[in-house]
């Protein structure tokens, strides 16, 4: 563990959380909020920022403070930091954006369970130097948030022909209304997973065939 | 993660562990208040203004309003306090002449509760006009209670006296009659038996005419 | 999957000849659904014919894209994805837009069946799965029904059904297009108003493509039976569970509840029970397990259409009961000879 520290790049730790350990493609976690608010990219957009803010600001704090926090209660400090920083997000957006807020309801709240956050800080911010703990932290948000607008920009523009309440397709567009509804969260990230594990199949097989190559 | 040091550090004492548990419980709680007061200003005036706009919208030519309570005997004036399902709205015009009342009324509809405000004047037993407050009835479908301007303007100078009753789109032809959207009957019942339960529920409760509540100033907008 | 050479096959008594094959199986079912889709052509005109013809190709393509090239010739032969296409055109509305019976068929084979991996490892019925699919993805289209056009015109198609891929059809009823109509399932649920029996039986009503001809849909199921190539307990405790619970409901309050004859004669019940419910793949495999599957699908499809928000209830049943069928196979397994009853 102490050696491989060593030789870490921050670059690398923040990559992989956007393509090689995605949290949602890779890892399948956060999947509460992936499916229930990613009915537009608006919502999905407003609910990977929030999950940014929170992820990142406790990863921050936690790998600060990882020296001053005892290990035996460190799991109840990691929640009521992570709840802090929910409460802090989910009066922010009622204040400014309160239509956002209305869309995503109880789902704000429900960062706090999201296992992704914790996970981030249980396996990695309480281990490692501030510097590594925002980069990783920055990545995992950051592909978190690639992913639910993924998600949302597919559902909107299927299931309303919209893109940030866009019109695409002019006034005759036929909505997919299973798109919006939950089953359509389920059949688009079932899609893009599917093409997530194609792509870095091929990618496998296009490396092994380079190798055998040389 | 104790495998990795030689000697296993010093195990910390229990009020070092409650303690150290009430600080962060303590700062957290004092990060939220403080969000708290710092954006109650904004989300009042939202929530205020949200209200404001629902009322005006089933309240034609209304330009003041305000928060009226019954009590359980009669309609007062509301200065404060939470609302409850005995709170309404009185909609005043230029003039500061009653103009209807706005009153919220829900029940199940298809998916879920649906809530509506609806602009009411009892004097000639009618419905000016109606809006949904809180639905969650199938995209495409049910939501066009609210989406559908068609359906919305039905509402617009609805008879409540026999009750308001749903017919086929297109056959509306007496003043209580009301179009149900075709593909999303249920959903339109659902609103017109909203409705008619508020209209039971508050035609009895209102002052009589020449008896209703003054606009006060500050009840101004 | 057996790699021996025939010739020398070696096998104890009782020795029996090669019998049913999936292939076989496939064309008998084919058969079986021919006078029903002949009818749907017969009533509905080329309108019938484009609907079908679309739900199988998607099917087909479905298939074919996502099979090993290796197994494609196999899985492709044996003619079922393209049956599965043929059952969900048949539970289409006539005047629905080609585009999305094209997108049913892709439906029914991606989601009801390739993603389980293929043929004989779904749970739920492909074709139902591609209906289900539709109906909430398209509740508007997919249920407007459009007047029978009948033979004098064959050759009239509805303006909805020609609608661009991704756009809406033009609203049907509007203009010079064909007249919607109610099924006599939502004449009864929303109007409580019978249809007559003999309509129901000939077909010369509102409705699915395939599910307006009870006569045809009994033949079909006949023909079936005599080779062998349903369940027989599935139809008949289809339809008898159901006709006993409508029939309380009948006795109870007459001029609320339809007779228990409409209720087995209207809407999909036939079609379903025949056709769907039978399903080997999804249907359990022991003699009592059918029994409890088909009592489970009658009873649902009338509490659902009497009780619930749709005027139809068959596809949801059916759906329902597939779900519950590993369960019911693993409850209803016989004993082996000898063997203790497993305690658990």
């Amino acid at each position: 563990m102490a050696t491989l520290s060593n030789k870490m790049n921050a670059y690398d730790e923040m990559l992989k959380g956007i393509w090689r350990d995605n949290p949602v493609f890779v890892q399948v976690l956060g999947m509460c909020p992936m499916l229930a608010v990613t009915n537009s990219a608006v919502n999905a957009i407003a609910m990977g920022l929030a999950t940014f803010f929170v992820l990142v600001s406790s990863s921050f704090l936690v790998s600060g403070m990882k020296a001053i926090i005892p290990k035996q209660v460190r799991i109840s400090i990691y929640v009521i930091i992570i709840a802090t920083f929910v409460t802090v997000a989910d009066y922010t957006l009622l204040a400014l954006f309160p239509a956002v807020h209305k869309e995503l309801g109880a789902f704000i709240p429900l960062i706090v369970a999201n296992c992704m956050i914790l996970g981030r800080q249980e396996a990695f911010a309480s281990k490692h130097s501030v510097k590594f703990a925002v980069m990783d932290a920055v990545g995992m948000a950051g592909g978190f948030l690639l992913a639910m607008f993924a998600l949302g920009s597919v559902r909107e523009i299927l299931g309303e022909g919209k893109l940030f309440g866009i019109s695409l397709f002019g006034e005759n567009f036929e909505p997919w209304v299973i798109m919006i509804l939950p089953p359509g969260g389920f059949i688009t990230l079932g899609l893009l997973l599917l093409l997530f594990n194609w792509v870095g199949e091929r990618r496998k097989q296009f490396l092994a065939q380079v190798a055998a190559v040389d | 993660m104790s495998s990795r040091s030689p000697t296993p550090p010093q195990e910390p004492t229990p009020s070092r562990l409650v303690g150290s548990l009430a600080v962060a419980g303590f700062l957290s709680g004092l990060i939220i208040i403080g969000i708290y007061v710092a954006t109650l200003d904004t989300i009042t005036e939202n929530k205020a203004r949200e209200l404001r706009e629902a009322v005006f919208r089933v309240l034609p030519e209304v330009t003041q309003m305000q928060k009226l309570q019954y009590d359980g005997e009669r309609v007062v004036l509301k200065e404060n306090g939470k609302d409850d399902e005995n709170t309404l709205y009185a909609g005043y015009d230029d003039k500061g002449n009653l103009a209807g009342y706005a009153l919220a009324s829900d029940g199940p509809g298809f998916q879920d509760t649906i809530r509506v405000l609806f602009g009411y004047q009892p004097a000639n037993n009618k419905v000016v006009g109606m809006w949904v407050l809180e639905s969650r009835e199938t995209p495409g479908l049910g939501d066009k209670i609210y989406k559908d301007a068609a359906f919305v303007t039905n509402f617009d100078n609805l008879s409540t006296e026999p009750p308001i009753v749903t017919v086929k789109r297109g056959t509306r032809s007496r003043a209580n009659e009301v179009d149900a959207i075709t593909g999303a009957t249920i959903s339109s019942k659902a609103v017109v038996r909203i409705i008619n339960q508020g209209v039971e529920k508050w035609h009895q409760r209102l002052p009589l005419p020449g008896n209703e509540p003054q606009l006060k100033s500050e009840g101004r907008t | 999957m057996s790699k021996h050479d025939p010739k020398l096959l070696l096998q104890s008594a009782p020795l029996l000849r090669q019998g049913m094959t999936t292939p076989a199986a496939m064309r008998d079912v084919w058969i079986a659904l021919l006078p029903a889709s002949l009818a749907a052509l017969w009533y509905f005109g080329l309108a019938a014919l484009l609907v079908l013809l679309t739900s199988i190709a998607g099917a087909v393509l479905t298939e074919w894209l996502f099979t090993p090239r290796e197994r494609r010739a196999i899985t492709l032969h044996d003619n079922s994805a393209a049956l599965t296409g043929l059952l969900l055109g048949l539970t289409l509305p006539p005047a629905l837009p080609l585009w999305m019976a094209f997108l049913g068929g892709m439906a029914s084979i991606g989601l009801g069946k390739i993603i389980w991996g293929g043929l004989g490892s779904n749970i739920f019925n492909p074709a139902l799965v591609g209906r289900a699919f539709l109906l909430a993805t398209f509740p508007n289209a997919m249920t407007t029904w459009t007047a029978q056009s009948g033979p004098a015109d064959f050759l009239t198609l509805h303006a909805s059904n020609l609608a661009l891929p991704f756009m809406q059809a033009p609203t049907v009823g509007a203009g010079t297009d064909a007249m919607t109509t109610a099924t006599p399932l939502n004449l009864m649920k929303f109007e409580h108003q019978g249809t007559d029996l003999g309509a129901l039986l000939l077909g010369n009503t509102s409705g699915s493509l395939g599910e307006t001809s009870a006569l045809l849909l009994i033949l079909g199921g006949i023909y079936l039976f005599l080779r062998r190539g349903l369940d027989w307990r599935i139809p008949l405790g289809i339809l008898g569970s159901a006709a006993l619970f409508s029939a309380a409901l009948f006795l109870i309050e007459g001029d609320k509840y339809p007779t228990p004859l409409f209720s087995l004669l209207s809407g999909g019940m036939l079609l379903g029970a025949i056709f769907m419910a039978t399903d080997p793949v999804t249907s359990p495999v022991t003699p009592k397990g059918a029994w409890l599957f088909a009592i489970g699908v009658g009873l649902l499809v009338v509490l659902i259409r009497v009780f619930g928000g749709f005027p139809e209830g068959m596809m949801y049943a059916i759906l329902l009961m597939n779900a519950a069928t590993p369960l019911i196979d693993r409850y209803t397994q016989p004993r082996a000879f000898g063997r203790k009853r497993a305690t658990k």
